[in-house]
């Protein structure tokens, strides 16, 4: 580095060329290859799960085969799509009011610690009632339609994301604190151009947690008392031995969850562009 | 730098009203309490420094430089003694935007490329306009030798760049007092040695004051026109050097007899601390 610092090669060797060009294609073997290994994992998964139904005999309605499976979710596909709908709206609902209770909360604490004091242990007491049990109370609260369903994914959502969240906005750099004061900055100021952003990894890493719990907690809810719904397909195949069904119906909701999961990672990677310092 | 220096010497005939001080501490004492101890991070400091000059301050570690810094920015509060930062209370310099301040690590906003975090002090704290004349974010990173990295984020610049960065961020709006704390700990000799010639050069081109703490004797003795020696526990002043090489300086000034002879006197003097 000279004293006018040196910029960017514009100019650089055929050779040193030739060598980007190929550490770039081995990073992109290395990426496909990341993406193509799962896929064999679970054929192989799939294949031992065959076997094992086919080596055993496993009657039908204690565990179906694949491939039975397979052919129930093609034949009830609309069914399915139709129940999913439901759950899906709980989750996704549920997810975003949980987030959003939690991150106000997160901010609010941040900057009143005596409020922070007042309702944290609250909050981990109602955490530490299990869900099952929140479940049944929030259905007599609020009927049999969508409410206690996203009610309850809301809740699960909310613990962990209102913990990482006052964690991220209190994990600012001392000295860039000092800085803003320097600078004369504002509690407000100080909050949108340090604290949110310090924040974010953290909150992502909650988000992500969240997609999938979201739907756990919609399922749950749709348990306790429900036509229509995921979890209530899971029921009604259960009581039915349809054993069949009831694998479709749990693929079905897992895909939505990774579904949901990836587009929250997708929204991270385009949020979160910067190298995360002290990321968790 | 001479421009400035002369305004501090141009006192109208008769000197009733000379231009204000950079910083006037008269018996600054820092205390803190904690709840194990109380520890004495300053005691009695008294020290005057003239608008457009160089000081460097040199001391054991735990002697209560940053302390120093710390106040003058309005960062800790005395707990006895008072400051005037260029005639005016701290805190009122630090809203007048008078002081600028460089930390150890360059603290940069890791989400904000080059220019955007050198450009920060103009959205907050009110989004001050910059005066007429004075030097834009891009002139700045000219100054400090980035010209063509504006649009780099700081996990893409080494250590000394973003030291650079820090640097134009808290020259921007152009204070009269600039405080640098330990800036150039953590980078390799010869970058330091770099960074320490081109500071003087921003120093004579900006005209601005500037206190430097360090934990090098040669950076000390190299970059002030006088060193203030601290000794610790408390924190107190030990001696203030003044340092009589020529200017404007260039490294081959190490070398010379009287620059030897001056680390010398420094590092005996630091033994006693
Ligand atoms: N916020 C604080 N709370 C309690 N004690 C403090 C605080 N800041 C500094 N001190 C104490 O004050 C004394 C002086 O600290 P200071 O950071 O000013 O030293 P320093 O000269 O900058 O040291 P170094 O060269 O290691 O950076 C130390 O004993 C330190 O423990
Ligand atoms: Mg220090």
């Amino acid at each position: 580095m000279s004293l006018q610092a040196t910029m960017p090669a514009t100019s650089a060797a055929a050779t040193a060329d030739a060598m980007d060009a190929a550490w770039l294609a081995a990073q992109q073997r290395l990426r496909w290859r990341r993406r193509i290994m799962p896929l064999f994992g679970g054929a192989a998964l799939l294949f031992v799960w065959w076997a094992l139904v086919a080596v055993f005999q496993v009657r039908p309605f204690i565990a179906p085969s694949p491939e039975v499976v397979a052919i129930t979710f093609y034949q009830k596909f609309g069914m399915l799509m139709q129940n999913l709908w439901p759950t899906a709206i709980e989750a996704v609902c549920g997810f975003l009011l949980g987030n959003f209770a939690a991150i106000t909360l997160a901010t609010v604490f941040v900057h009143r610690k005596a409020v922070d004091e007042a309702f944290f242990p609250i909050a981990v007491l109602i955490n530490s009632i299990p869900v099952v049990a929140k479940a049944p109370i929030l259905v007599l609260l609020m009927g049999n339609g969508l409410s206690p369903k996203i009610a309850i994914a809301g809740i699960i959502v909310f613990f962990p994301t209102l913990v990482n969240m006052v964690r991220g906005l209190e994990a600012v750099n001392p000295q860039a604190m000092e800085l803003m004061h320097v600078l004369s900055a504002t509690k407000w100021e100080v909050f949108m151009k340090l604290r949110l952003q310090t924040s974010l990894p953290f909150l992502f890493s909650a988000l992500k947690i969240a997609a999938s719990t979201a739907v756990v907690g919609a399922i749950v809810g749709e348990w306790i008392g429900s036509q229509e719904g995921i979890g209530a397909l899971i029921i009604q195949a259960t009581y039915n031995f349809d054993s069949a069904l009831l694998y479709a119906t749990v693929l079905c909701g897992s895909f939505f969850s990774i579904l949901f999961f990836l587009t929250i990672r997708l929204i991270e990677r385009f949020v979160v562009r910067w190298q995360p310092e002290g990321a968790p | 730098m001479a421009a400035a220096l002369d305004m501090a010497q141009d006192a109208p005939p008769g000197g009733v009203t000379a231009a204000p001080l950079a910083l006037d501490c008269r018996d600054v004492t820092v205390r803190f309490m904690s709840e194990r101890r109380a520890v004495t991070a300053l005691e009695g400091v008294s020290l005057s420094l003239e608008s457009g000059s160089f000081l460097t301050l040199l001391g054991p570690s735990g002697c209560g430089k940053s302390t120093l810094l710390r106040v003058v920015a309005d960062i800790v509060q005395p707990s006895a003694g008072s400051v005037s930062v260029l005639g005016r209370t701290p805190a009122q310099a630090r809203q007048n935007r008078d002081i600028g301040f460089v930390f150890q690590d360059a603290s940069l906003l890791p989400w904000r490329n080059a220019i955007d975090n050198v450009r920060l002090p103009l959205e907050v704290g009110g989004r001050r306009e910059l005066p007429a004349g004075a030097m834009r974010p891009q002139d700045l990173l000219d100054l400090v030798g980035l010209s063509g990295w504006e649009k780099a984020l700081p996990h893409e610049l080494s250590g000394g760049m973003r030291q650079r960065v820090a640097i134009a961020r808290a020259l921007l709006g152009g204070p009269r007092l600039l405080l640098m704390d330990e800036p150039f700990g953590a980078l390799d000799e010869i970058t330091r040695d770099r960074l320490n010639e081109e500071l003087l050069r921003i120093w004579a081109e900006t005209g601005t004051t500037i206190i430097f703490v360090t934990h090098s004797i040669y950076e000390a003795a190299f970059l002030g026109q006088k060193v203030l020696m601290l000794a610790a526990r408390p924190g107190r002043v030990r001696e203030l050097v003044a340092v009589s090489l020529p200017e404007p300086r260039r490294l081959a000034v190490r070398e010379s007899p009287e620059f030897v002879a001056l680390a010398a006197r420094l590092r005996a003097l630091l033994e006693t601390c």
